[in-house]
C-alpha cells in the first residue's frame, strides 16, 4: 500500500506542476496576442463616402507653428468613424515625403471613441509614441495638431484624452502630458500663443 | 506485482523534476535577463558597450570598443577580419582563437566571431587584447566588466566629520556625477560613467552612530557606493562635484512622500554648499526665493541631444549655472536636483510646494529650433478649484497670471542679451501641480548648433538672462508671496 501522505504530496506537486504549466502557457499566449496587436499594418485607406472639405491643423517644425490646411477626403457618415478618418488623413500628411513634422514610421490612430458628450478618446499605437521625437515643443505641436484637427472638424468635442495601445501613458515622449484630459479651449490658447510668438 | 513498487519509487522524483522544470521555465519566461554591459574609461571618453553571450562566453564588438579612442577601420574578406587602429594592423579569423596584432601572434583563448561584418572578441581576453592594440597599459576588472585605459581611475576618501556640520565627507580625485537613490537606512550612489575604484577595502567603517559604515562594489560596468545610516540620509555636492557630503536629513529637509512614492531620490542642494549643519542649524527652506528644477535625471535621460549628450546632463549644468547667477544677484535658490537622481514630477511638485518659493523655474533642453522657449502651464480639463481644497491637477490655476508676467519679464531680459525668445503654453508636468508662479525654460541652441547646449559660455548667457529676468520681477513676485 502506498502511504497516504505520499499520495497527498504527489497529488499536490502534480497540481503545482499543472498549474505552473497552465500559467506559462497563458503568459506565452498573452505575449503572442500582444505581439499580434503591436503589428502595424500600413495606414488603411479611408472608407468610402462623399468627399468633404476639412481643415487639417498641420505642424511645421521649422517655424514651430500649426497652420490650417484644407483637404478633401471621403468621410463616412458615422461620427466616430469620421473622427478616425480625420486623424488618419492628418497622419498621412506627416508620414508622407517632405513632411513638415515627421512622425515615426508605423504611426497610426487605432481608434477614436466619442464616449461622453464632449469627450473624445484617441487611441494611438505604440509606434506613434515610442518613436516620437522628444522635446517640449515638438511634442506640443503633435498634441496640438491632433486636438485642433479633431475639434475643428467634429462639432461638440470639448475635451480630448489620449491613450497609447489602449493604455494610459504619462507623456508622449518624455514631455507632453498624456495623463490628463486636454481642454479644447485651452489647447486653442496654446495654438494662438504658437502663432503669436513667431 | 513488481511494477507497483517500482512506480512508487519513480513517481516522486519524476513529479519533483516536473515541478522544478515547470518553475524553471516559468521563471525563465517571466523574468527578462538583465542586459550585460561593459564600461570603458579613458582620457578621451567614458562609454558603455553591450555584451553578448555566444557559446556560453561573453563577447563584445572590438570595433565599437576602439572607435571612441582613435582612428579605426575594419574590412571583411571571407572569414578574415582586418582591423587598423591608428595605422597599426590586426587580423582576426572567424572561428579561430589565434590573431595577429602588430605583426605578432595573439591568443584570444576562445574563437573570434564574425557576425554580419561585426567582429566579436571574447571578454576574457579584452584587457590584454586592448593593451596590445593600443600599445599602453589597460586594467580590466573582468568580473565587473570595467576597462581602465591608462591612469584614469578616480579614487576617493571618506571621513566622518563629527563636528558641526556633522556628516560623511567624501572627496573624489575628479568630478563625479553619480545616480543617487535612498531607501530606509541606505543611500546608494551608482557611478555609471566614472572610473571610481575601490578605496583599498570594499568595506569602510567610521565608528559613528548615525553613519556607521559604507561599502564599495562594482558590477555590470558600474561602481556603487552604499552608505549605511541610522537616519534618512541626504547628499549634496560641492567643490566642483569633487566632494559629496552625506548628512542625516532633518524632517523638514527630507523629500516628502508623493502619490507615486517608491525608492525616494534625494539630490537637492542649495547655494552650492554642503547641506546638513545639524538639525538645529538647518536653514529654513521657506526662505528660498527661487526653486530651480533640472528636468529629467537618473534613469530618465530626456532627449538624446547627440549620441553622447543627454538632456538630463545639460539641464543639470544649466541649473547649476542659473543658481550661481541668481545667488550673485542676492536671490536665495534651491536646486531640486543637484545630482543624477530620478525624481518623479509628483515629487518635484511636492518638494516645491512644501518650500513655498516665490518662483519655480524648470529647465529643459532641446536640439530643435533656436534660442529659448518659455512656457507657462496649459491646464488640463476639470479639476475646478472651489472652496479650500485645491485640485492637484490644476494647482497652478490661481498663479497663472503671475507666471505669465514672470515669463514676460524673463523674455525681456533674454532679448536684451540677443537671445531669441518665444513665450508659449505647454502641457508639461509638473507645471500644473505647482502652487506658486512657475515657468519652464527650454533652451535650444543658438546659431552654432547642438554643441551650444554643452557650451559653458552659452549656458552662462542664458542663465544670466533668466536670473536678470527674475530680478526684474522680484518685487511683483515678493508682493504676491
Amino acid at each position: 500500500m502506498t502511504p497516504r501522505p505520499l499520495i497527498i504530496a504527489v497529488a499536490a506537486m502534480l497540481t503545482i506542476a499543472l498549474g505552473a504549466g497552465v500559467y506559462v502557457w497563458n503568459m506565452r499566449r498573452r505575449a503572442l496576442d500582444e505581439a499580434r496587436l503591436n503589428y502595424t499594418s500600413p495606414v488603411a485607406p479611408p472608407v468610402s463616402g462623399p468627399t468633404e472639405q476639412i481643415a487639417l491643423y498641420v505642424a511645421y517644425d521649422d517655424a514651430g507653428v500649426l497652420l490650417p490646411e484644407s483637404a478633401s477626403i471621403p468621410l463616412p457618415e458615422d461620427r466616430q468613424q469620421r473622427a478616425e478618418e480625420l486623424l488618419r488623413a492628418l497622419l498621412n500628411r506627416y508620414l508622407g515625403k517632405s513632411s513638415p513634422h515627421p512622425l515615426p514610421p508605423g504611426s497610426e490612430v487605432r481608434d477614436v471613441y466619442l464616449v461622453d458628450p464632449g469627450l473624445a478618446v484617441v487611441d494611438l499605437n505604440a509606434d506613434f509614441a515610442n518613436g516620437h521625437r522628444s522635446g517640449v515643443l515638438v511634442e506640443e505641436l503633435t498634441v496640438g495638431s491632433l486636438v485642433e484637427t479633431l475639434s475643428a472638424n467634429t462639432p461638440g468635442i470639448t475635451r480630448v484624452k489620449f491613450l497609447v495601445d489602449g493604455k494610459e501613458r504619462d507623456t508622449l515622449a518624455g514631455h507632453a502630458d498624456l495623463a490628463d484630459v486636454y481642454d479644447v479651449a485651452n489647447v486653442g490658447q496654446m495654438v494662438n500663443a504658437l502663432q503669436a510668438s513667431q | 506485482m513488481a511494477a507497483a513498487p517500482t512506480f512508487r519509487r519513480l513517481v516522486l522524483p519524476i513529479t519533483m523534476a516536473a515541478v522544478v522544470a515547470a518553475v524553471f521555465s516559468l521563471l525563465r519566461f517571466s523574468s527578462a535577463a538583465e542586459e550585460k554591459r561593459l564600461s570603458v574609461y579613458s582620457l578621451v571618453a567614458n562609454y558603455s558597450l553591450p555584451v553578448v553571450e555566444r557559446n556560453g562566453q561573453d563577447y563584445t564588438g572590438l570595433l565599437e570598443a576602439l572607435e571612441p579612442l582613435g582612428a579605426v577601420s575594419a574590412t571583411t574578406e571571407g572569414a578574415h577580419w582586418r582591423l587598423r587602429y591608428n595605422n597599426q594592423p590586426a587580423e582576426f579569423t572567424a572561428g579561430a582563437s589565434r590573431a595577429r596584432i602588430r605583426q605578432n601572434n595573439f591568443d584570444l583563448r576562445a574563437n573570434f566571431l564574425l557576425e554580419n561584418g561585426r567582429g566579436l572578441v571574447p571578454l576574457s581576453t579584452l584587457g590584454p587584447l586592448m593593451s596590445r592594440i593600443l600599445g599602453g597599459p589597460v586594467t580590466f576588472h573582468e568580473a565587473a566588466r570595467r576597462v581602465f585605459i591608462g591612469s584614469v581611475a578616480i579614487h576617493f576618501t571618506a571621513q566622518v566629520n563629527k563636528e558641526t556640520p556633522r556628516g560623511l565627507v567624501m572627496n573624489f580625485s575628479a568630478p563625479v556625477n553619480p545616480m543617487i537613490a535612498t531607501e530606509p537606512g541606505k543611500l546608494r550612489m551608482v557611478f555609471n560613467h566614472e572610473p571610481v575604484v575601490e578605496p583599498g577595502s570594499p568595506s569602510l567603517t567610521f565608528g559613528d552612530n548615525v553613519i556607521p559604515s559604507a561599502s564599495f562594489s562594482e558590477d555590470n560596468g558600474a561602481a556603487e557606493i552604499t552608505i549605511n545610516g541610522n537616519a534618512p540620509l541626504f547628499a549634496s555636492f560641492s567643490n566642483g562635484n569633487r566632494t559629496i557630503t552625506i548628512t542625516p536629513a532633518s524632517p523638514s529637509a527630507a523629500p516628502t512622500a508623493t502619490p507615486a512614492s517608491g525608492a525616494q531620490a534625494s539630490g537637492a542642494g542649495a547655494s552650492g554648499q554642503p547641506q546638513g549643519r545639524g538639525s538645529e542649524t538647518y536653514p529654513s527652506l521657506a526662505q528660498y526665493f527661487a526653486v530651480v528644477d533640472a528636468s529629467h535625471g537618473g534613469d530618465e535621460r530626456g532627449e538624446a541631444l547627440t549620441d553622447q549628450l543627454a538632456e538630463k546632463d545639460v539641464t543639470l549644468a544649466l541649473a547649476r549655472a542659473l543658481r550661481q547667477e541668481l545667488q550673485a544677484r542676492g536671490i536665495t535658490t534651491l536646486l531640486l536636483r543637484d545630482g543624477d537622481a530620478t525624481i518623479t514630477p509628483d515629487q518635484r511638485a511636492s518638494l516645491t510646494n512644501e518650500k513655498h518659493p516665490a518662483i519655480y523655474l524648470c529647465l529643459h533642453a532641446s536640439s530643435q529650433g533656436h534660442g529659448v522657449r518659455l512656457y507657462t502651464a496649459l491646464l488640463p480639463a476639470g479639476g475646478d478649484n472651489t472652496g479650500p481644497l485645491v485640485s492637484w491637477d490644476t494647482a497652478q490655476s490661481a498663479f497663472l497670471p503671475l507666471s505669465r508676467a514672470a515669463a514676460d519679464g524673463l523674455a525681456l531680459e533674454l532679448r536684451r542679451r540677443q537671445v531669441p525668445v518665444r513665450v508659449l503654453l505647454a502641457p508639461l508636468r509638473p507645471l500644473n501641480n505647482i502652487s506658486t508662479p512657475a515657468v519652464t525654460v527650454e533652451v535650444a541652441p543658438s546659431s552654432a548648433g547642438v554643441s551650444d547646449l554643452n557650451s559653458a559660455t552659452y549656458q552662462q548667457l542664458v542663465a544670466a538672462g533668466v536670473a536678470a529676468g527674475v530680478l526684474a520681477v522680484r518685487e511683483k513676485l515678493e508682493a504676491a508671496r
